[in-house]
Protein backbone atom coordinates (compact mmCIF):
# COMPACT_ATOMS: atom_id res chain seq x y z
CA UNK A 1 0.00 0.00 0.00
CA UNK A 2 1.63 3.56 -0.70
CA UNK A 3 0.45 6.43 0.94
CA UNK A 4 -2.05 8.92 -0.87
CA UNK A 5 -2.08 11.39 2.04
CA UNK A 6 0.75 12.05 4.95
CA UNK A 7 1.06 14.49 7.42
CA UNK A 8 4.47 15.11 9.17
CA UNK A 9 4.46 17.62 11.94
CA UNK A 10 1.61 19.74 10.91
CA UNK A 11 1.16 22.16 13.48
CA UNK A 12 -1.96 25.11 12.67
CA UNK A 13 -3.09 28.09 14.91
CA UNK A 14 -6.53 30.35 14.61
CA UNK A 15 -5.12 33.67 15.55
CA UNK A 16 -2.98 32.94 18.41
CA UNK A 17 -4.21 29.28 19.39
CA UNK A 18 -2.67 26.35 18.62
CA UNK A 19 -4.74 24.14 17.12
CA UNK A 20 -2.82 21.48 15.90
CA UNK A 21 0.38 20.50 17.79
CA UNK A 22 2.90 18.36 15.33
CA UNK A 23 0.17 16.19 14.42
CA UNK A 24 1.97 12.63 12.05
CA UNK A 25 -0.88 11.13 10.00
CA UNK A 26 -0.74 8.32 6.59
CA UNK A 27 -3.61 7.61 4.82
CA UNK A 28 -2.86 4.86 2.26
CA UNK A 29 -4.57 4.68 -1.12
CA UNK A 30 -7.69 2.74 -0.52
CA UNK A 31 -8.22 2.82 3.57
CA UNK A 32 -10.88 4.03 5.48
CA UNK A 33 -8.80 5.79 8.00
CA UNK A 34 -10.76 7.42 10.93
CA UNK A 35 -9.53 10.66 13.52
CA UNK A 36 -11.74 10.37 16.70
CA UNK A 37 -11.57 12.59 19.81
CA UNK A 38 -13.34 14.81 21.97
CA UNK A 39 -14.85 17.97 21.24
CA UNK A 40 -12.46 20.40 20.44
CA UNK A 41 -9.84 18.43 19.54
CA UNK A 42 -8.97 19.60 16.52
CA UNK A 43 -10.34 17.05 14.38
CA UNK A 44 -11.95 19.04 12.17
CA UNK A 45 -9.17 21.97 12.11
CA UNK A 46 -7.35 19.00 10.99
CA UNK A 47 -9.58 18.08 7.82
CA UNK A 48 -9.70 22.15 7.06
CA UNK A 49 -5.85 22.56 7.73
CA UNK A 50 -5.41 19.50 4.40
CA UNK A 51 -7.64 21.49 2.42
CA UNK A 52 -4.95 24.84 3.17
CA UNK A 53 -7.85 26.68 5.14
CA UNK A 54 -5.91 27.13 8.01
CA UNK A 55 -2.76 26.77 6.18
CA UNK A 56 -0.19 24.76 7.98
CA UNK A 57 2.17 27.20 10.06
CA UNK A 58 4.89 23.93 10.19
CA UNK A 59 5.37 20.59 8.92
CA UNK A 60 4.49 19.41 5.33
CA UNK A 61 1.40 17.77 3.79
CA UNK A 62 2.15 15.68 0.98
CA UNK A 63 -0.98 14.44 -1.30
CA UNK A 64 -0.18 12.16 -4.34
CA UNK A 65 3.59 12.19 -4.14
CA UNK A 66 3.44 16.47 -4.08
CA UNK A 67 3.50 19.13 -1.37
CA UNK A 68 0.96 20.46 -1.55
CA UNK A 69 1.14 22.51 1.70
CA UNK A 70 1.56 25.79 0.32
CA UNK A 71 -0.82 25.54 -2.35
CA UNK A 72 -4.09 27.62 -2.37
CA UNK A 73 -7.68 25.73 -1.00
CA UNK A 74 -9.11 25.82 -4.70
CA UNK A 75 -5.70 24.36 -6.41
CA UNK A 76 -5.88 21.30 -3.42
CA UNK A 77 -9.58 20.70 -3.79
CA UNK A 78 -8.64 20.39 -7.74
CA UNK A 79 -6.39 17.54 -7.59
CA UNK A 80 -9.55 15.26 -6.65
CA UNK A 81 -9.69 15.85 -3.24
CA UNK A 82 -13.60 16.06 -1.45
CA UNK A 83 -14.76 17.15 1.37
CA UNK A 84 -18.16 16.94 3.17
CA UNK A 85 -17.88 19.30 5.51
CA UNK A 86 -18.89 19.64 9.40
CA UNK A 87 -22.04 21.34 9.45
CA UNK A 88 -22.53 19.88 5.54
CA UNK A 89 -22.44 23.81 4.38
CA UNK A 90 -25.35 22.84 1.70
CA UNK A 91 -25.94 25.33 -0.56
CA UNK A 92 -29.86 26.58 0.87
CA UNK A 93 -31.33 28.57 -1.84
CA UNK A 94 -29.74 26.29 -4.66
CA UNK A 95 -31.40 23.82 -5.80
CA UNK A 96 -30.14 19.90 -4.62
CA UNK A 97 -29.41 19.45 -8.87
CA UNK A 98 -27.46 22.83 -8.78
CA UNK A 99 -25.62 21.63 -5.22
CA UNK A 100 -24.62 17.94 -7.13
CA UNK A 101 -23.71 20.47 -10.24
CA UNK A 102 -21.42 23.19 -8.09
CA UNK A 103 -19.12 19.73 -7.42
CA UNK A 104 -19.11 18.46 -10.36
CA UNK A 105 -18.34 21.46 -12.47
CA UNK A 106 -15.61 23.23 -11.06
CA UNK A 107 -13.32 20.10 -11.07
CA UNK A 108 -13.88 19.68 -14.36
CA UNK A 109 -16.11 16.51 -14.60
CA UNK A 110 -17.91 16.38 -17.92
CA UNK A 111 -20.12 13.23 -17.74
CA UNK A 112 -22.59 14.74 -15.65
CA UNK A 113 -25.42 12.26 -15.59
CA UNK A 114 -23.33 9.24 -15.36
CA UNK A 115 -22.29 10.99 -11.72
CA UNK A 116 -25.69 11.36 -11.17
CA UNK A 117 -26.30 8.26 -11.75
CA UNK A 118 -24.11 6.65 -9.11
CA UNK A 119 -24.83 9.05 -6.68
CA UNK A 120 -28.52 8.04 -6.94
CA UNK A 121 -27.62 4.56 -6.41
CA UNK A 122 -26.64 5.51 -3.23
CA UNK A 123 -29.00 7.78 -2.10
CA UNK A 124 -32.24 7.26 -3.61
CA UNK A 125 -33.84 10.04 -1.50
CA UNK A 126 -31.92 12.84 -3.97
CA UNK A 127 -33.86 11.91 -7.21
CA UNK A 128 -36.49 12.80 -5.40
CA UNK A 129 -35.97 16.04 -4.34
CA UNK A 130 -33.71 17.03 -7.01
CA UNK A 131 -35.61 20.12 -8.01
CA UNK A 132 -36.61 21.22 -4.12
CA UNK A 133 -33.92 23.66 -2.25
CA UNK A 134 -31.23 22.51 -0.36
CA UNK A 135 -32.03 24.28 2.68
CA UNK A 136 -35.94 22.83 3.15
CA UNK A 137 -34.28 19.51 2.95
CA UNK A 138 -34.32 17.78 6.26
CA UNK A 139 -31.12 16.90 8.56
CA UNK A 140 -30.41 13.25 6.98
CA UNK A 141 -31.47 14.72 3.53
CA UNK A 142 -28.74 17.42 3.55
CA UNK A 143 -26.20 14.95 4.97
CA UNK A 144 -26.65 12.51 1.81
CA UNK A 145 -26.55 15.48 -0.41
CA UNK A 146 -23.11 17.03 1.10
CA UNK A 147 -21.65 13.56 0.38
CA UNK A 148 -23.12 13.13 -3.36
CA UNK A 149 -21.85 16.98 -3.93
CA UNK A 150 -18.48 15.85 -3.04
CA UNK A 151 -18.39 12.58 -4.76
CA UNK A 152 -19.44 14.42 -8.10
CA UNK A 153 -16.11 15.54 -8.19
CA UNK A 154 -15.09 12.06 -8.64
CA UNK A 155 -12.73 12.07 -5.60
CA UNK A 156 -9.31 10.00 -4.94
CA UNK A 157 -9.71 10.68 -1.37
CA UNK A 158 -12.74 11.94 0.39
CA UNK A 159 -13.04 13.91 3.91
CA UNK A 160 -15.86 13.26 6.04
CA UNK A 161 -16.49 15.32 9.08
CA UNK A 162 -18.82 13.98 11.56
CA UNK A 163 -21.46 12.85 9.28
CA UNK A 164 -23.26 11.14 11.73
CA UNK A 165 -23.81 14.53 13.64
CA UNK A 166 -27.47 14.65 14.66
CA UNK A 167 -28.56 11.70 12.30
CA UNK A 168 -31.34 9.62 13.17
CA UNK A 169 -29.79 6.03 13.56
CA UNK A 170 -31.38 4.47 10.59
CA UNK A 171 -29.94 7.57 8.71
CA UNK A 172 -26.55 6.63 10.22
CA UNK A 173 -26.76 3.50 8.86
CA UNK A 174 -27.42 3.89 5.67
CA UNK A 175 -24.81 6.53 5.27
CA UNK A 176 -21.80 4.47 7.18
CA UNK A 177 -23.27 1.56 4.74
CA UNK A 178 -22.76 4.14 1.69
CA UNK A 179 -18.87 4.68 2.65
CA UNK A 180 -18.21 1.14 3.04
CA UNK A 181 -19.74 0.09 -0.30
CA UNK A 182 -17.74 3.46 -2.23
CA UNK A 183 -14.84 1.68 -0.03
CA UNK A 184 -15.28 -1.95 -1.29
CA UNK A 185 -16.36 -0.96 -5.01
CA UNK A 186 -14.57 2.13 -6.47
CA UNK A 187 -11.30 1.53 -3.72
CA UNK A 188 -12.42 5.57 -2.52
CA UNK A 189 -9.90 6.49 -0.09
CA UNK A 190 -11.54 8.19 3.21
CA UNK A 191 -10.50 10.07 6.32
CA UNK A 192 -13.37 10.25 8.19
CA UNK A 193 -13.96 12.51 11.66
CA UNK A 194 -16.42 10.73 14.27
CA UNK A 195 -17.52 11.36 17.91
CA UNK A 196 -19.68 8.17 16.90
CA UNK A 197 -16.00 6.35 18.22
CA UNK A 198 -17.48 3.11 18.04
CA UNK A 199 -18.95 3.17 14.53
CA UNK A 200 -16.18 4.56 13.21
CA UNK A 201 -13.93 2.35 14.04
CA UNK A 202 -16.15 -0.60 13.20
CA UNK A 203 -16.63 0.85 9.81
CA UNK A 204 -12.54 2.05 9.35
CA UNK A 205 -9.26 0.36 8.90
CA UNK A 206 -7.22 2.04 10.93
CA UNK A 207 -7.58 5.19 13.19
CA UNK A 208 -5.91 8.15 14.88
CA UNK A 209 -6.84 9.19 18.51
CA UNK A 210 -6.52 13.09 18.88
CA UNK A 211 -6.37 14.78 22.00
CA UNK A 212 -5.64 18.77 22.44
CA UNK A 213 -4.34 18.83 18.87
CA UNK A 214 -1.81 15.93 18.98
CA UNK A 215 -1.84 12.59 17.96
CA UNK A 216 -2.18 10.43 20.84
CA UNK A 217 -3.11 6.62 19.86
CA UNK A 218 -3.07 5.24 16.40
CA UNK A 219 -3.91 1.42 15.48
CA UNK A 220 -6.14 -0.63 13.55
CA UNK A 221 -9.76 -0.04 14.01
CA UNK A 222 -10.04 -3.09 16.12
CA UNK A 223 -7.13 -2.32 18.05
CA UNK A 224 -8.40 0.55 19.21
CA UNK A 225 -11.80 -0.50 20.00
CA UNK A 226 -10.09 -3.44 21.92
CA UNK A 227 -8.14 -0.92 24.20
CA UNK A 228 -9.84 0.03 27.54
CA UNK A 229 -8.48 4.12 27.90
CA UNK A 230 -10.84 4.50 24.28
CA UNK A 231 -13.40 2.34 26.14
CA UNK A 232 -13.45 4.83 28.98
CA UNK A 233 -12.92 7.94 27.28
CA UNK A 234 -14.68 7.76 24.05
CA UNK A 235 -16.88 4.55 24.10
CA UNK A 236 -18.83 4.48 27.12
CA UNK A 237 -22.38 4.81 26.86
CA UNK A 238 -22.23 4.94 23.18
CA UNK A 239 -21.58 1.26 21.75
CA UNK A 240 -25.66 0.85 22.85
CA UNK A 241 -26.17 3.07 19.90
CA UNK A 242 -24.77 0.10 17.05
CA UNK B 1 -54.51 61.92 -15.05
CA UNK B 2 -52.24 62.56 -18.51
CA UNK B 3 -49.92 64.42 -16.10
CA UNK B 4 -49.91 61.48 -13.84
CA UNK B 5 -49.12 59.16 -16.48
CA UNK B 6 -46.32 61.47 -18.04
CA UNK B 7 -44.77 60.97 -14.56
CA UNK B 8 -45.18 57.13 -14.52
CA UNK B 9 -43.10 57.30 -17.91
CA UNK B 10 -40.52 59.35 -16.75
CA UNK B 11 -40.34 57.69 -13.29
CA UNK B 12 -39.62 54.28 -14.95
CA UNK B 13 -36.90 55.60 -16.71
CA UNK B 14 -35.32 56.82 -13.71
CA UNK B 15 -35.97 54.26 -11.46
CA UNK B 16 -33.98 51.90 -14.72
CA UNK B 17 -31.18 53.82 -14.41
CA UNK B 18 -30.86 53.20 -10.46
CA UNK B 19 -31.90 50.08 -11.04
CA UNK B 20 -28.42 49.14 -13.07
CA UNK B 21 -26.19 50.92 -10.51
CA UNK B 22 -28.40 49.16 -7.17
CA UNK B 23 -27.38 45.57 -8.50
CA UNK B 24 -23.73 46.39 -8.36
CA UNK B 25 -23.95 47.36 -4.70
CA UNK B 26 -26.56 44.08 -3.92
CA UNK B 27 -24.28 41.71 -5.59
CA UNK B 28 -20.84 42.93 -4.04
CA UNK B 29 -23.07 43.20 -0.73
CA UNK B 30 -23.95 39.37 -0.94
CA UNK B 31 -20.59 38.15 -1.84
CA UNK B 32 -18.54 39.53 0.66
CA UNK B 33 -20.88 41.61 3.03
CA UNK B 34 -19.54 45.05 2.57
CA UNK B 35 -21.44 48.60 1.25
CA UNK B 36 -18.95 49.43 -1.71
CA UNK B 37 -19.14 53.26 -1.13
CA UNK B 38 -16.70 53.68 -4.35
CA UNK B 39 -19.10 51.94 -6.63
CA UNK B 40 -21.34 55.35 -7.31
CA UNK B 41 -18.00 56.77 -8.17
CA UNK B 42 -17.74 54.03 -10.68
CA UNK B 43 -20.76 55.39 -11.72
CA UNK B 44 -19.79 58.48 -12.27
CA UNK B 45 -16.19 57.48 -14.29
CA UNK B 46 -18.48 55.56 -16.89
CA UNK B 47 -20.70 58.73 -17.18
CA UNK B 48 -17.29 60.37 -17.84
CA UNK B 49 -16.15 57.74 -20.42
CA UNK B 50 -19.41 57.66 -22.16
CA UNK B 51 -18.85 61.64 -22.81
CA UNK B 52 -15.51 60.92 -23.94
CA UNK B 53 -16.06 58.51 -26.71
CA UNK B 54 -19.34 60.20 -27.81
CA UNK B 55 -17.46 63.33 -28.61
CA UNK B 56 -14.35 61.39 -30.11
CA UNK B 57 -17.28 59.13 -32.11
CA UNK B 58 -17.96 62.18 -33.30
CA UNK B 59 -14.75 63.58 -33.79
CA UNK B 60 -13.99 60.86 -36.19
CA UNK B 61 -17.26 61.14 -38.22
CA UNK B 62 -19.50 57.95 -36.81
CA UNK B 63 -22.89 59.28 -37.28
CA UNK B 64 -24.84 56.81 -36.91
CA UNK B 65 -26.51 57.14 -33.41
CA UNK B 66 -27.23 52.88 -32.69
CA UNK B 67 -23.91 52.47 -33.95
CA UNK B 68 -22.09 55.09 -31.27
CA UNK B 69 -24.03 54.08 -29.09
CA UNK B 70 -23.31 50.45 -29.00
CA UNK B 71 -19.64 51.37 -29.34
CA UNK B 72 -19.64 53.70 -26.56
CA UNK B 73 -21.33 50.97 -24.03
CA UNK B 74 -19.39 48.51 -24.72
CA UNK B 75 -16.03 51.56 -24.47
CA UNK B 76 -17.26 52.52 -21.32
CA UNK B 77 -18.54 49.33 -19.67
CA UNK B 78 -14.84 47.82 -20.94
CA UNK B 79 -13.06 50.62 -19.55
CA UNK B 80 -15.18 50.48 -16.13
CA UNK B 81 -14.68 47.15 -15.66
CA UNK B 82 -10.74 47.38 -15.31
CA UNK B 83 -11.49 50.45 -12.82
CA UNK B 84 -14.10 48.35 -10.59
CA UNK B 85 -11.49 45.03 -10.95
CA UNK B 86 -8.54 47.48 -9.42
CA UNK B 87 -10.86 49.15 -6.42
CA UNK B 88 -11.23 45.61 -5.17
CA UNK B 89 -7.57 44.53 -6.01
CA UNK B 90 -6.27 47.75 -4.42
CA UNK B 91 -8.71 48.92 -1.73
CA UNK B 92 -10.18 45.64 -0.42
CA UNK B 93 -8.57 42.51 -0.86
CA UNK B 94 -5.70 43.33 1.21
CA UNK B 95 -7.94 43.81 3.74
CA UNK B 96 -9.89 40.40 3.78
CA UNK B 97 -10.09 38.72 7.23
CA UNK B 98 -9.54 42.14 8.88
CA UNK B 99 -12.11 43.88 11.12
CA UNK B 100 -15.09 44.89 9.49
CA UNK B 101 -15.17 48.27 9.44
CA UNK B 102 -11.24 48.81 7.74
CA UNK B 103 -12.72 47.85 4.06
CA UNK B 104 -15.35 50.25 4.52
CA UNK B 105 -12.97 53.04 5.43
CA UNK B 106 -11.10 52.42 2.51
CA UNK B 107 -14.51 52.22 0.16
CA UNK B 108 -15.32 55.71 1.09
CA UNK B 109 -11.23 56.62 0.51
CA UNK B 110 -11.52 55.14 -2.60
CA UNK B 111 -14.70 57.49 -3.10
CA UNK B 112 -12.81 60.28 -2.39
CA UNK B 113 -10.61 59.55 -4.41
CA UNK B 114 -11.91 58.43 -7.49
CA UNK B 115 -13.61 62.03 -7.35
CA UNK B 116 -10.68 64.37 -6.54
CA UNK B 117 -9.09 61.69 -9.83
CA UNK B 118 -12.13 62.69 -12.18
CA UNK B 119 -12.07 66.50 -10.52
CA UNK B 120 -8.85 67.21 -11.31
CA UNK B 121 -8.69 65.17 -14.92
CA UNK B 122 -11.64 66.40 -16.25
CA UNK B 123 -12.54 69.92 -14.44
CA UNK B 124 -14.72 70.48 -11.89
CA UNK B 125 -16.76 72.20 -14.25
CA UNK B 126 -19.95 70.69 -15.25
CA UNK B 127 -20.00 69.00 -18.70
CA UNK B 128 -23.30 69.34 -21.31
CA UNK B 129 -23.63 67.35 -24.14
CA UNK B 130 -26.00 67.91 -27.26
CA UNK B 131 -29.04 65.61 -26.99
CA UNK B 132 -28.02 62.30 -28.78
CA UNK B 133 -32.06 61.73 -30.18
CA UNK B 134 -34.62 63.98 -29.99
CA UNK B 135 -38.10 63.39 -30.71
CA UNK B 136 -40.75 60.64 -29.23
CA UNK B 137 -44.31 59.58 -29.32
CA UNK B 138 -47.03 61.72 -28.49
CA UNK B 139 -49.22 59.01 -26.62
CA UNK B 140 -52.38 60.92 -25.32
CA UNK B 141 -53.51 64.29 -24.92
CA UNK B 142 -55.83 65.66 -22.21
CA UNK B 143 -56.33 68.32 -19.63
CA UNK B 144 -54.31 70.48 -21.90
CA UNK B 145 -51.16 67.95 -21.38
CA UNK B 146 -49.35 66.51 -23.87
CA UNK B 147 -48.31 62.82 -22.56
CA UNK B 148 -44.60 62.00 -24.42
CA UNK B 149 -42.86 59.20 -24.74
CA UNK B 150 -39.37 60.32 -26.12
CA UNK B 151 -37.05 58.29 -28.10
CA UNK B 152 -34.88 58.65 -25.49
CA UNK B 153 -36.62 57.25 -22.90
CA UNK B 154 -37.72 54.42 -25.17
CA UNK B 155 -33.53 53.97 -25.87
CA UNK B 156 -32.70 53.97 -21.85
CA UNK B 157 -35.20 51.26 -21.36
CA UNK B 158 -34.73 48.54 -24.12
CA UNK B 159 -30.60 49.07 -23.14
CA UNK B 160 -31.66 48.44 -19.66
CA UNK B 161 -33.78 45.59 -19.97
CA UNK B 162 -31.21 44.06 -22.90
CA UNK B 163 -28.78 44.19 -20.22
CA UNK B 164 -30.49 43.17 -16.89
CA UNK B 165 -31.63 40.10 -19.48
CA UNK B 166 -28.09 39.08 -20.20
CA UNK B 167 -26.92 39.71 -16.50
CA UNK B 168 -30.25 37.47 -15.30
CA UNK B 169 -29.08 34.90 -17.43
CA UNK B 170 -25.13 34.95 -16.86
CA UNK B 171 -25.96 34.89 -12.93
CA UNK B 172 -29.11 32.03 -12.99
CA UNK B 173 -27.60 29.61 -16.04
CA UNK B 174 -24.18 30.00 -16.33
CA UNK B 175 -21.46 28.31 -14.29
CA UNK B 176 -19.83 31.30 -13.62
CA UNK B 177 -23.04 32.35 -12.48
CA UNK B 178 -23.12 29.33 -9.94
CA UNK B 179 -19.92 29.91 -8.68
CA UNK B 180 -21.09 33.77 -8.08
CA UNK B 181 -23.90 32.08 -6.47
CA UNK B 182 -21.75 29.39 -4.34
CA UNK B 183 -19.53 32.16 -3.37
CA UNK B 184 -22.01 34.59 -2.35
CA UNK B 185 -23.96 31.67 -0.15
CA UNK B 186 -21.18 29.84 1.97
CA UNK B 187 -17.79 31.63 0.80
CA UNK B 188 -16.02 28.78 2.89
CA UNK B 189 -17.81 26.00 1.25
CA UNK B 190 -17.11 27.61 -2.34
CA UNK B 191 -13.34 27.13 -1.63
CA UNK B 192 -13.73 23.65 -0.95
CA UNK B 193 -15.22 22.98 -3.80
CA UNK B 194 -12.69 23.99 -5.93
CA UNK B 195 -13.36 27.55 -6.74
CA UNK B 196 -11.19 30.22 -6.68
CA UNK B 197 -13.28 32.39 -4.57
CA UNK B 198 -10.60 35.50 -4.93
CA UNK B 199 -11.45 35.42 -8.49
CA UNK B 200 -14.99 35.03 -8.57
CA UNK B 201 -15.33 37.93 -6.36
CA UNK B 202 -13.16 40.18 -8.56
CA UNK B 203 -15.22 38.63 -11.58
CA UNK B 204 -18.41 40.24 -9.07
CA UNK B 205 -16.72 43.65 -9.10
CA UNK B 206 -16.09 43.73 -12.98
CA UNK B 207 -19.82 43.02 -13.90
CA UNK B 208 -21.33 45.24 -11.15
CA UNK B 209 -18.69 48.07 -12.79
CA UNK B 210 -19.95 47.24 -16.14
CA UNK B 211 -23.46 47.73 -15.53
CA UNK B 212 -22.79 51.16 -13.48
CA UNK B 213 -20.64 52.40 -16.80
CA UNK B 214 -24.22 51.21 -18.89
CA UNK B 215 -26.43 53.35 -16.15
CA UNK B 216 -23.28 56.24 -16.64
CA UNK B 217 -24.35 56.13 -20.16
CA UNK B 218 -27.64 56.61 -19.75
CA UNK B 219 -27.80 58.76 -17.10
CA UNK B 220 -25.52 61.53 -19.48
CA UNK B 221 -28.11 60.53 -22.76
CA UNK B 222 -31.24 61.17 -20.33
CA UNK B 223 -29.96 64.51 -18.07
CA UNK B 224 -27.01 65.76 -21.09
CA UNK B 225 -25.38 67.45 -18.03
CA UNK B 226 -22.68 65.39 -15.94
CA UNK B 227 -19.85 66.55 -13.23
CA UNK B 228 -17.83 65.14 -10.71
CA UNK B 229 -20.08 64.75 -8.16
CA UNK B 230 -23.15 62.82 -9.62
CA UNK B 231 -21.73 59.87 -8.53
CA UNK B 232 -22.41 60.71 -4.56
CA UNK B 233 -26.10 61.50 -4.79
CA UNK B 234 -26.88 59.08 -7.46
CA UNK B 235 -24.78 56.48 -5.88
CA UNK B 236 -26.82 57.11 -2.17
CA UNK B 237 -30.00 56.58 -3.94
CA UNK B 238 -28.85 53.11 -5.82
CA UNK B 239 -27.80 52.13 -2.21
CA UNK B 240 -31.57 53.09 -0.99
CA UNK B 241 -33.03 50.91 -3.97
CA UNK B 242 -31.10 48.28 -2.73
CA UNK B 243 -31.62 48.24 0.84
CA UNK B 244 -35.88 49.11 -0.47
CA UNK B 245 -35.49 45.61 -2.60
CA UNK B 246 -33.23 43.79 0.32
CA UNK B 247 -30.08 44.07 -0.03
CA UNK B 248 -28.28 41.07 -1.11
CA UNK B 249 -31.25 40.30 -4.05
CA UNK B 250 -30.55 40.90 -7.59
CA UNK B 251 -34.40 41.64 -8.27
CA UNK B 252 -35.32 43.85 -5.19
CA UNK B 253 -32.21 45.89 -7.05
CA UNK B 254 -34.55 46.28 -9.73
CA UNK B 255 -37.29 47.01 -8.01
CA UNK B 256 -36.15 49.19 -5.51
CA UNK B 257 -34.52 51.34 -8.24
CA UNK B 258 -38.13 51.71 -10.13
CA UNK B 259 -40.10 52.36 -6.74
CA UNK B 260 -37.10 55.01 -5.77
CA UNK B 261 -37.43 56.45 -9.30
CA UNK B 262 -41.01 56.64 -8.83
CA UNK B 263 -41.03 58.17 -5.87
CA UNK B 264 -38.64 60.56 -6.87
CA UNK B 265 -40.25 61.68 -10.04
CA UNK B 266 -43.91 61.75 -8.47
CA UNK B 267 -42.88 63.63 -5.46
CA UNK B 268 -40.78 66.53 -7.66
CA UNK B 269 -44.05 66.69 -9.79
CA UNK B 270 -46.78 67.37 -6.81
CA UNK B 271 -44.79 68.52 -3.60
CA UNK B 272 -41.31 70.14 -4.51
CA UNK B 273 -38.44 70.07 -6.86
CA UNK B 274 -35.88 71.00 -4.19
CA UNK B 275 -36.62 68.29 -1.67
CA UNK B 276 -36.74 65.28 -4.19
CA UNK B 277 -33.72 64.06 -2.68
CA UNK B 278 -35.17 64.30 1.26
CA UNK B 279 -37.90 61.76 -0.13
CA UNK B 280 -35.80 59.32 -1.74
CA UNK B 281 -33.59 59.46 1.63
CA UNK B 282 -36.48 59.34 4.12
CA UNK B 283 -37.27 56.07 2.21
CA UNK B 284 -34.08 55.35 3.53
CA UNK B 285 -34.56 55.53 7.10
CA UNK B 286 -38.21 54.26 7.14
CA UNK B 287 -37.19 51.03 5.30
CA UNK B 288 -34.63 50.75 7.77
CA UNK B 289 -36.06 51.00 10.73
CA UNK B 290 -39.50 49.13 9.53
CA UNK B 291 -38.14 46.63 7.32
CA UNK B 292 -34.61 45.81 7.78
CA UNK B 293 -35.00 42.95 5.10
CA UNK B 294 -36.36 45.12 2.49
CA UNK B 295 -39.31 43.86 0.05
CA UNK B 296 -37.72 41.07 -1.51
CA UNK B 297 -35.07 40.08 1.39
CA UNK B 298 -34.60 36.75 2.70
CA UNK B 299 -37.37 35.45 5.65
CA UNK B 300 -36.61 32.08 4.98
CA UNK B 301 -36.27 29.85 7.41
CA UNK B 302 -32.95 27.22 6.30
CA UNK B 303 -32.95 24.02 8.34
CA UNK B 304 -29.81 23.01 10.13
Amino acid sequence: MSALLSLSGVTAYYGAIQALRGVDLVVNEGEIVTLIGANGAGKSTLMMTVCGNPRARDGRIVYGGQDITDLPTHAIMRRRIAQAPEGRRIFGRMTVYENLLMGAEVSGQTDVPALLEQVFALFPRLKERLTQRGGTLSGGEQQMLAIGRALMSRPRLLLLDEPSLGLAPLVVKLIFGAIRELNRTSGLTVLLVEQNAYQALRLAHRGYVLVNGAITMAGSGAELLARPEIRAAYLEGSSHSA
Amino acid sequence: MAYALQQLINGLTLGMIYGLIAVGYTMVYGIIGMINFAHGDIFMIGAFLSLIALLGLSALGISSVPLALALTLIFAAGIAAIYGWSVERIAYRPLRGSFRLAPLISAIGMSITLQNFAQVSQGARVKPMEPLISGGLLLTEGDGFAVQLSWMQIAIVVTTLIVLAIFTWLVTKTPLGRSMRACEQDLKMAGLLGIDTDKTISLTFVIGAALAAVAGLMFLLYYGVIDFYIGFIAGVKAFTAAVLGGIGSLPGAVLGGLLIGLIEVFWSAYFSVEYKDVAAFSILIVALIFMPTGLLGRTEVEKV
